[in-house]
């Protein structure tokens, strides 16, 4: 606004002052007829949503019920707390994300840092290990869930390389191994687009803090430690966060290939959540678990963005 | 990587990329082994699928113990496929899913483009408070909500007079629409480009839709394209959703449809064929794209 003004023939201070105040109103209304489709849209299918979750938790709302929800206090969360299942869902959920975080944030470095190089042929080999980022995770699964049978293809292949040896097992049937294939598979599928992510961070670094760092004879790890992973805070962060939050979201995998068994061995909160709010019906108490999963994202990016700010100040 | 998003969209990942040390011989060795193992692991699964979906089921496990499993060899046949068509609406579920898709990206990219805009450049009360809470929502995943959202939908008045918006298209695509993520990416995007260019426009006697219209909008293709990609792929994918929202099987989007093939008896050869049918065009379209999809992808990440 000043600077529009600067480009025009001075005028007293007085009708400067009315000029901007008329042009800002001006600028209200347009501004108005702009944002009102997207602040409409966010507020009925984000904002009021989320004020639900909270809402719903304390009462006894049903999915399609003739009878209005009623306020029932902490009832539901008392119920949720005396569930094994809910607790089973929390642990295999922050069991899932514990694991899944550093190892597909490491091999998606890995893989950026292997074709962060200058040799024909990259793109080719960037280009397949993005293919199952852009395959549906509703193929995906059931392709999994086929290599994963007892006569199917990993034990196939494991058998082969081994002579026999190792027989494999049921990977999915069986409780020990079951989150843990589901959580090999995400990986598989997701790395790719956090490839990318770290790919984009190597390629801001700029060229001369490695001729730099090569004078004074660092080591391709010495590298590694001060050069590289110092430059990629910003974008560690973000992949950290990014994966953090679909992991706990971890649903369809689940829905797919296990529906929660064997024994639970790989019911989720957002699983055990779908469960209760559409097979059951019963949204006051989904809201209830949606509200714990919020609680915990929540928590999740607040400890992310104090530990960020922190090493901002410092820097 | 204070970079904006106009300037890594723009560039070509090769324009960036730093003088690297040359590596020893041995370590460029290890490397491109590493690099055609990699692609074995992320290649070998889907070329299977692909393969799978021509032969018959006894012949797919037959094939498993040996390399036979990844080359299209026995009794190779499209018999599958019949059967898929033979079995369900297919292309009902795949000109749904094509209609919800376009019409989220399309109306995505308009409203986003558009309250972006205003919060890029013009003044008004508000903006910080309404930029605050865009921002607020990008961690919300779309997991806590939807299952309040699906006790919403079914008490929102539907334009019919009828109360409910279960079983419709519209409710697999209008709660998409809007999305805090891409109005942030087009806010950040229409910041970058030099406010100059408005004051310009005004003096000449452009109002300031003409200047979204005419000026901002077609310096943006970067930001139009990572949005629409960015939009397009969850729309397509989408599952949890339609899972929830849709009885009726007219409305189905293809992902859903999947789970038509594993209620009754079975089929693998049948899963692997309507699988490949809905896997292939994005994957078509992926390899057609696929410098605008990595740079959507890297951009996203730009700023955490």
């Amino acid at each position: 606004m000043t600077q529009t003004s600067t480009l025009e023939p001075p005028v007293p201070e007085s009708a400067l002052g009315h000029r901007q105040r008329r042009s800002g109103r001006t600028h209200g209304r347009t501004a108005a007829w702009l944002v009102a489709p997207a602040v409409v849209l966010v507020v009925l299918f984000i904002l009021i949503p989320i004020a639900l979750t909270f809402a719903l938790a304390f009462t006894n709302a049903k999915l399609i019920s003739p009878q209005p929800a009623s306020f029932i206090g902490i009832d539901n969360f008392t119920r949720l707390f005396q569930d094994p299942v809910f607790w089973k869902s929390l642990r295999n959920t922050i069991l899932f994300a514990v694991f899944v975080v550093p190892l597909q944030a490491g091999f998606a470095l890995v893989l950026a840092m292997l074709i962060n190089v200058k040799v024909r042929g990259v793109n080719f080999f960037r280009t397949v290990y993005f293919l199952p980022v852009v395959t549906s995770i509703v193929v995906v699964s059931m392709l999994w869930q086929f290599m994963y049978q007892p006569d199917g293809l990993i034990n196939s292949f494991l058998r082969t390389i081994s002579g026999g040896a190792v027989q494999g097992t049921d990977w999915l049937g069986n409780p020990t191994t079951a989150l843990g294939a589901i959580l090999l598979m995400s990986i598989w599928q997701g790395v790719g687009f956090h490839m990318v992510i770290w790919l984009s961070g190597l390629q801001t670094i700029p060229g001369d803090l490695y001729e730099a760092s090569s004078l004074d004879g660092a080591s391709n790890w010495q590298n590694f430690r001060y050069v590289t992973w110092p430059s990629l805070r910003q974008t560690r962060t973000f992949i950290l966060v990014t994966i953090t939050i679909s992991a706990f979201s971890l649903f369809a995998q689940i829905q797919v290939m296990t529906q929660g068994g064997p024994l639970d061995s790989t019911s989720t909160v957002v699983f055990q959540a779908v469960r209760a709010g559409f097979a059951q019906q019963q949204t006051g108490y989904a809201s209830a678990i949606s509200l714990v999963f919020f609680v915990l994202v929540l928590a999740v990016s607040l400890v992310q963005r104090y530990l960020t700010r922190d090493k901002d100040v410092q820097k | 990587m204070s970079d904006t998003l106009a300037h890594v969209a723009e560039t070509t990942p090769k324009a960036h990329r730093p003088e690297q040390q040359h590596p020893g011989r041995g370590r460029r060795i290890g490397g491109l082994i590493g690099r055609i193992l990699l692609v074995l692991v992320f290649g070998l699964p889907l070329l299977f699928l692909l393969v799978s979906s021509l032969k018959p089921d006894t012949q797919i496990f037959g094939d498993l113990t040996s390399v036979r499993a990844f080359v299209p060899v026995g009794d190779i046949s499209l018999n599958n496929y019949t059967a898929v068509f033979n079995r369900v609406p297919f292309w009902r579920f795949l000109m749904n899913s094509i209609v919800i898709a376009a019409l989220t990206v399309v109306l995505g990219l308009i409203v986003n483009s558009m309250a972006a805009f205003a919060l890029a450049r013009l003044k008004f009360r508000g903006r910080k408070v309404l930029l605050a809470v865009i921002i607020a929502t990008l961690i919300v995943p779309f997991e806590t909500l939807a299952l309040p959202l699906l006790w919403w939908v079914n008490k929102l008045p539907y334009y019919d007079g009828s109360i409910g918006w279960l079983d419709t298209y519209e409710v697999q695509i209008i709660p998409f629409i809007a999305n805090a993520f891409s109005i942030y990416l087009f806010y950040q995007y229409f910041d970058s480009i030099p406010k100059e260019l408005d004051e310009a426009a005004i003096v000449d006697g452009a109002g300031w839709f003409t200047i979204y219209r005419k000026i901002v909008m077609p310096l943006s293709g970067p930001a139009i394209a990572t949005v629409a990609i960015l939009t397009f792929l969850p729309a397509w994918n989408s599952y949890l959703w339609p899972l929830m929202v849709v009885q009726t099987e007219e409305l189905r989007p293809v992902q859903v449809g999947m789970d038509y093939f594993k209620q009754l008896n079975t089929s693998w050869g049948q899963l692997m064929a309507y699988a490949s049918l809905i896997t292939i065009p994005i994957l078509a379209l992926f390899i057609a794209f696929q410098r605008s999809f990595i740079n959507s992808i890297a951009s996203s990440g730009v700023k955490g």
